[in-house]
């Protein structure tokens, strides 16, 4: 493996890890304000005991999550350290006030694990909601900087100088709106749809129903609604990096000619060398009035992006078909979960219905993943979007397929043992919350 | 702005090393208490520590922030030439992080997994502080070396070195120093009471012969500790300040006034960092050669700086009381309880 190989897979390795547990962390403390408020209201043990619950599993998730972001802190300089020399004071904005709202949601969160009856109940509630609130602003704020890497603003580059630095306009680029939209939205999707499914999967098996059901209601309502708006956000997504970096386009939709009535291909091989798609489903049309609202308006294919600035088609390609396809099944699940709210109540208790769930669990994860993967994989060559190119970037050190290895392993441990703590967390249920 | 910037790097630097070495010390004590009275220890470490811990680290984040926004060209030649040691510090604080939790949240407390969680509590708390002083050390050592054309000066003797590691054994020692103090003021029983005075005599020892061990490599490796330290008058007037204080710390620990001790503990450590400090400010990073990295030249460019300062500002704002009220509110968690 060479050493660029083998940083830009550190680097996705490390980013794919942490971002389950920034999902997690930006989306239990609303979930637990959620069913903590419920406990202060109706005095309800059930609802103490679920906050409780979560918040020791969360505990873990934030540790695991604190950590794996320290190690990203120091990986952009340990791996690109090329990029960061001129990046670091660019794109900084949204890192420093990011290293603020990370902060406040240590300080929060401190109060808020030990802070059960030692303070005021709305107090200690606050804190709860507090921790959720600056976890929500962080994750933001870094995929405002992400946002920055694929719209990169805020300067003027001249003969290979960065000039007339300005961090705010950086923070406030093209992207970041979008980006930090989807992101938000799919945080809660991916983390609502988890939680969802663990609990269906304990309603099934007929644990603890009375326990297990409430918490699967909160998660499910902000799942829900998410799965739901999705989608939607997508779309201003895909709208905005046609406009931005259409090679990214062209290689999600592995679309290898320009050309007007664009269709929407859906599924499909894509063959890179004969520049075609094999076994697709094409639907006439679709693809130009996705991006431009009009079935006619050409878009922009491949063969207009000079061959060395061309992202990896198939990769881009079958990630976003897979963030598509989960994104729509999890859009199914949430409609037919408001049919079952409205009018169709038996459906709740039903083994199908349950079942559903259950196996949606992964989906948003998987979803986040492939997104990221589009996101990333679709910006290449470039690690700044048209100004600099990411082998440029890489630290000039050999032997990093060593320390993507050391990588590996600790990570691959890691999820090996949060698993297994939450496992253990939630066989205990019955015996710490079920008198 | 870029004095503000400079203190606050600083300032965080000094906190991170005052909390989070207190924070690593527990682990370090941990490490050395005998197996009769590690549960006692363990117990009292995680009420001083479970609260704050992800506060305390928080400063380390916010060092590395300010570098990279506010001075790139040291962040990077310190993660290009350093990249060995700080992978290796960073692989002992996911270690020492995630054991920490997992052993306090693991719902079923299996003895087995608990000894798991607790060795590599107690290893990574020692590897991580010897290799943020190993970092710190090379940092002015004087031997990160730009010219390199082999991977071992490149890579490895920058900070594989008798100073670096000499510096970095003797973080360890003030860390435990610093816990031993702490975790006295966080007992109850006079049983503890005495055993923690009795490791932070031990550790005060330890620390003032690894503090030899750092002069002794300064001598072999050509650093001009002793110059920096006794040849200015700040340097100077720092390092008698921090003597004295020593004194001081001794007498109120056995007067039994422990939160005026732990003050005294952390002024005398700030004031070792200051008297070293001083002397090269404002070059943070000494390079073979003489082309130091410098902190009044190498910085961003100054619209960043003012923005970077006044997020700094404005986010202490937020910051600073609440923090204080956190440790306010948790001081006094372990005598409550029993
Ligand atoms: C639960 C997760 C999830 C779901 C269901 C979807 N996405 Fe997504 N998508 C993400 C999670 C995500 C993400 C992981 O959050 C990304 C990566 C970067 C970003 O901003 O969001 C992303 C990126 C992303 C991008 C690239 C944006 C860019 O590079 O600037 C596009 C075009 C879409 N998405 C479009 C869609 C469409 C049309 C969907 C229709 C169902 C969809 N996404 C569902
Ligand atoms: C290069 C990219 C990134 C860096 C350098 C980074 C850095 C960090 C750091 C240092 C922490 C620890 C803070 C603490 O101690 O509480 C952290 C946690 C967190 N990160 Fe990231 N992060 C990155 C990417 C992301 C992304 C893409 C998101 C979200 C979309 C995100 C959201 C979060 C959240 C919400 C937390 C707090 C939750 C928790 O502690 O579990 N981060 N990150
Ligand atoms: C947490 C969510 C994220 C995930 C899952 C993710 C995923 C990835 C992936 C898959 C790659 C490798 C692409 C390739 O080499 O083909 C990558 C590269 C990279 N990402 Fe991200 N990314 C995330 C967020 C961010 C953020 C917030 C930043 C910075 C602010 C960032 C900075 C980088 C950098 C510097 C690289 C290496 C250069 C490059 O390959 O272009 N990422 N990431």
């Amino acid at each position: 493996m060479n050493d660029f190989i083998a940083a830009r897979s550190q680097m996705a390795l490390s980013l794919g890890f942490h971002i389950i547990y920034s999902c997690i962390g930006m989306v239990m403390p609303v979930f637990m304000a959620v069913s903590h408020y419920k406990y202060l209201k109706t005095k309800d043990e059930v609802y103490k005991n679920i906050t409780q619950a979560w918040s020791k599993g969360v505990a873990i998730f934030f540790a695991t999550g604190a950590v794996s972001g320290t190690m990203l802190s120091f990986e952009l300089g340990l791996l690109w350290p090329g990029f960061m020399k001129h990046a670091g004071p660019i794109f900084g904005m949204p890192f420093s006030l990011e290293g603020v709202a990370f902060f406040i949601e240590a300080i929060a969160l401190g109060f808020f694990l030990y802070g059960w009856k030692r303070f005021n109940k709305w107090f200690h509630w606050a804190t709860g909601v507090l921790v959720g609130v600056s976890g929500i602003i962080s994750g933001i704020l870094v995929v405002a900087a992400n946002a920055w890497m694929n719209s990169p603003s805020g300067f003027d580059y001249v003969n290979g100088q960065y000039l007339n630095v300005d961090p705010i306009k950086a923070m406030f680029n093209d992207a970041w709106f979008a980006e930090a939209l989807h992101m938000t939205i799919a945080a809660f999707s991916a983390t609502g749809f988890a939680v969802a499914g663990v609990h269906a999967l304990m309603i099934y098996k007929r644990q603890n129903i009375t326990f297990h059901t409430k918490a699967f209601k909160i998660a499910i309502a902000f799942a829900a609604v998410a799965a739901i708006l999705q989608p939607l956000s997508g779309d201003i997504s895909a709208k905005d990096a046609a406009k931005r970096q259409p090679a990214k386009l062209a290689a999600m939709e592995a679309l290898f000619k320009t050309q007007t009535y664009t269709p929407l291909v859906i599924g499909g091989i894509p063959d890179t060398a004969a520049k075609k798609v094999n076994y697709g489903i094409e639907v006439p049309g679709l693809l130009s009035f996705l991006v431009h609202d009009n079935f006619k308006q050409e878009v922009k294919g491949l063969d207009v992006i000079p061959k060395n600035e061309q992202p990896p088609v198939a990769i881009t390609h079958y990630a976003f078909q897979l963030m598509v396809a989960t994104g729509m099944a999890m859009m199914g699940i949430a409609i037919l979960y408001f049919i079952a709210l409205w009018k169709k109540r038996s459906w709740l208790f039903k083994k199908w219905f349950l079942k559903l769930f259950i196996i949606a669990t992964p989906f948003g994860f998987i979803a986040v993943e492939a997104g990221w993967t589009v996101t990333e994989v679709g910006r290449q060559p470039w690690i700044m979007q048209g100004i600099m190119r990411t082998a440029d970037a890489v630290t000039p050190m050999p032997g990093i397929q060593y320390s993507f290895y050391l990588f590996s392993f600790v990570y691959f441990t890691l999820s090996l043992a949060v698993i297994f703590l939450l496992s253990r967390q939630i066989k205990m249920v019955p015996e710490l919350y079920d008198k | 702005m870029l004095t503000v910037v400079i203190l606050f790097l600083c300032f965080a630097i000094l906190l991170y090393f005052l909390l989070g070495g207190a924070d690593f010390g527990a682990g370090i004590i941990e490490l050395f208490t005998s197996d009769r009275n590690k549960n006692r220890t363990r117990r009292t470490s995680y009420q001083a520590i479970g609260p704050i811990w992800e506060a305390n680290h928080m400063w380390l984040i916010i060092a590395v922030v300010i570098l990279f926004v506010g001075f790139p060209n040291i962040y990077t030649q310190l993660s290009i030439s350093l990249h060995i040691p700080i992978l290796i510090m960073l692989m002992g604080i996911i270690a020492r992080g995630t054991a920490f939790s997992f052993r306090n949240y693991d719902a079923i407390k299996g003895e087995r997994t608990q000894n798991l969680y607790n060795h590599i509590f107690v290893y990574s708390s020692f590897i991580t502080p010897l290799f943020l002083g190993i970092v710190a050390g090379s940092a002015i050592s004087g031997q990160i070396n730009v010219q390199a054309t082999t991977f071992m000066d490149a890579y490895v003797y920058d900070w594989f070195n008798l100073f670096s590691i000499a510096v970095g054994l003797f973080t360890v020692a003030l860390c435990g120093f610093l816990a031993a103090i702490y975790l006295i003021g966080e007992s109850i029983a006079e049983k503890d009471v005495k055993r923690f005075i009795l490791k932070a005599k031990v550790l005060n020892i330890l620390a003032f012969v690894c503090g030899g061990l750092v002069f002794l490599a300064a001598e072999i490796e050509n650093v001009h500790l002793a110059r920096w330290i006794f040849g200015n008058p700040i340097s100077l007037t720092a390092v008698i300040l921090a003597s004295i204080s020593l004194v001081l710390l001794w007498i109120t620990v056995n007067k039994g006034k422990r939160f005026i001790a732990r003050l005294f503990a952390a002024f005398q450590v700030s004031m070792i960092l200051l008297s070293v400090g001083y002397r090269h400010y404002p070059n943070f990073v000494l390079i073979k050669g003489g082309a130091n990295l410098s902190l009044l030249t190498d910085h961003a460019t100054d619209k960043t700086i003012t923005t970077l300062g006044t997020a700094l500002l404005l986010g202490s704002l937020l910051i600073l009381p609440s923090l204080f009220y956190l440790y306010y509110s948790f001081k006094d968690r372990n005598r409550e309880e029993d």
